[in-house]
């Protein structure tokens, strides 16, 4: 056989996200008869809104959209693509993986396609695959969604996990580069756990033990996403944005407190008007973010997925 | 360490992350119905004090801690058993 080639770099060319027009609000949920208010949600959650998806739109339809709006971002179209992989955990049915139809989708026809389950912490693990695609030159274009219909799975009297989640879509591209533009992934799982957040078996709902997810997430992670940025070889007050997984604001806040992260690191805060949208909630914050100004192109960002599973992963990426 | 000093702590936690005067933080004050403290920052109070004291608080015991002094006497007995 012959030897692989030398590595090359890769980076996030450009970044597309599908926002489903459906919104539902705190005072929305009360309004419904859930035992809740719009002051306990916002100051447990930091959740004000978040999207809902219409029966027409898909985890595939949502990723399509998404998928073809990072392409145009990038100045490319369906036809330079030669890999899409679909983070999800939200498909209706296990068999087939949503992926191939997004490929087709998008004009990407015969690209290579495949799913990823990693549940919210996904998108990282998947830009991690598609980063050493293009690095050991098995793709050279590559893309990267996230798509999530989270309502599906919810059942809308359990107080406790239906008022955190949404719905939602993000596309990244990923191409090569002359420099480095995303760093060694730092990934990890605890199955011991895997009970604490998650749709039981026999259950038709996510269900979730909060307190034990919130102990997990403020304690364990921060070494993580340290582990990320020594990897990449980046010192965390090198950082300009940070953009972890938006499941609860106040795991951001305890995230930031624990990495001491300078006043001036951009954090994203998307969870506000979106809620969690698992394996979507990353490339959709960091969309906000690139979107929003706050961070110039080309600035260093830490991303930091994690949940169910339960499974973590991380890298240090360049904004595009 | 004796309660009086544990209860000092512990006190000090609860300010730090729930915002509740160190003096309104006594043995006989419940952390949800008194002190207005919620099921979170219960958790980041527990880890607070895991490290403050050198124990172990299981999310299992948290959930019998309901007022200050219940917290004190299970920092106290497993503080003592470590």
């Amino acid at each position: 056989m012959r030897a692989v080639a030398p590595l090359r770099q890769s980076r996030i060319a450009g970044l597309g996200e599908h926002r489903p027009a459906g919104r539902l609000t705190n005072d929305d949920l009360a309004a419904r008869g859930l035992d809740t208010t719009d002051e306990w949600i916002r100051t447990r959650t930091g959740i004000v809104s978040r999207h809902v998806a219409a029966s027409d739109e898909t985890v595939v339809s949502m990723g399509i959209d998404a998928a073809a709006k990072a392409l145009a971002a990038s100045g490319l179209t369906g036809a330079d693509v030669d890999l899409v992989i679909l983070a999800t955990c939200t498909m209706r049915n296990a068999i087939p993986g949503g992926a191939a139809r997004v490929a087709t989708g998008i004009g990407a026809r015969g690209a290579g396609a495949f799913d990823v389950n990693a549940a919210c912490g996904g998108f990282c693990y998947a830009l991690s695959v598609a980063s050493d695609a293009v690095r050991t030159g098995n793709a050279q274009r590559v893309v990267v969604v996230g798509s999530e219909k989270l309502t599906d799975w919810l059942d809308w009297s359990d107080r406790g996990t239906c008022i955190l989640f949404g719905d939602g879509a993000a596309a990244a591209v990923v191409t090569t580069a002359d420099e480095p533009g995303i760093g060694p992934v730092a990934w990890g799982s605890d199955g011991e756990a895997y009970a604490s957040v998650g749709v039981p078996e026999g259950d038709w709902a996510v269900r979730m033990d909060g307190p034990a997810v919130f102990r997990w997430a403020t304690t364990q992670l921060a070494p993580v996403a340290r582990r990320a940025c020594e990897l990449a070889g980046v010192d965390l007050a090198d950082i300009r944005a940070f953009v972890p997984h938006q499941a609860n604001a106040r795991i951001i806040d305890a995230l930031v407190r624990a990495l001491r992260l300078p006043e001036h690191v951009a954090v994203a805060r998307d969870i506000a008007t979106t809620g969690n949208t698992s394996a979507a909630s990353v490339p959709l914050a960091l969309s906000a973010l690139a979107g929003s100004g706050a961070v110039e192109p080309g600035g260093l960002t830490l991303l930091l997925a994690f949940g169910a599973g339960l499974t973590y992963a991380g890298q240090v990426v360049r904004i595009p | 360490m004796s309660q009086q000093e544990i209860l000092a702590e512990l006190a000090q936690i609860v300010n730090e992350i729930a915002g509740v005067p160190a003096g309104d933080v006594t043995l006989d004050k419940s952390f949800v119905d008194d002190l207005d403290v919620d099921s979170l920052s219960m958790v980041e109070i527990a880890t607070a004090a895991e490290d403050k004291f050198g124990v172990r608080i299981p999310d299992e015991d948290l959930k019998d801690l309901k007022t200050v002094g219940d917290a004190v006497s299970f920092i106290e007995k497993a503080g003592v058993a470590a």
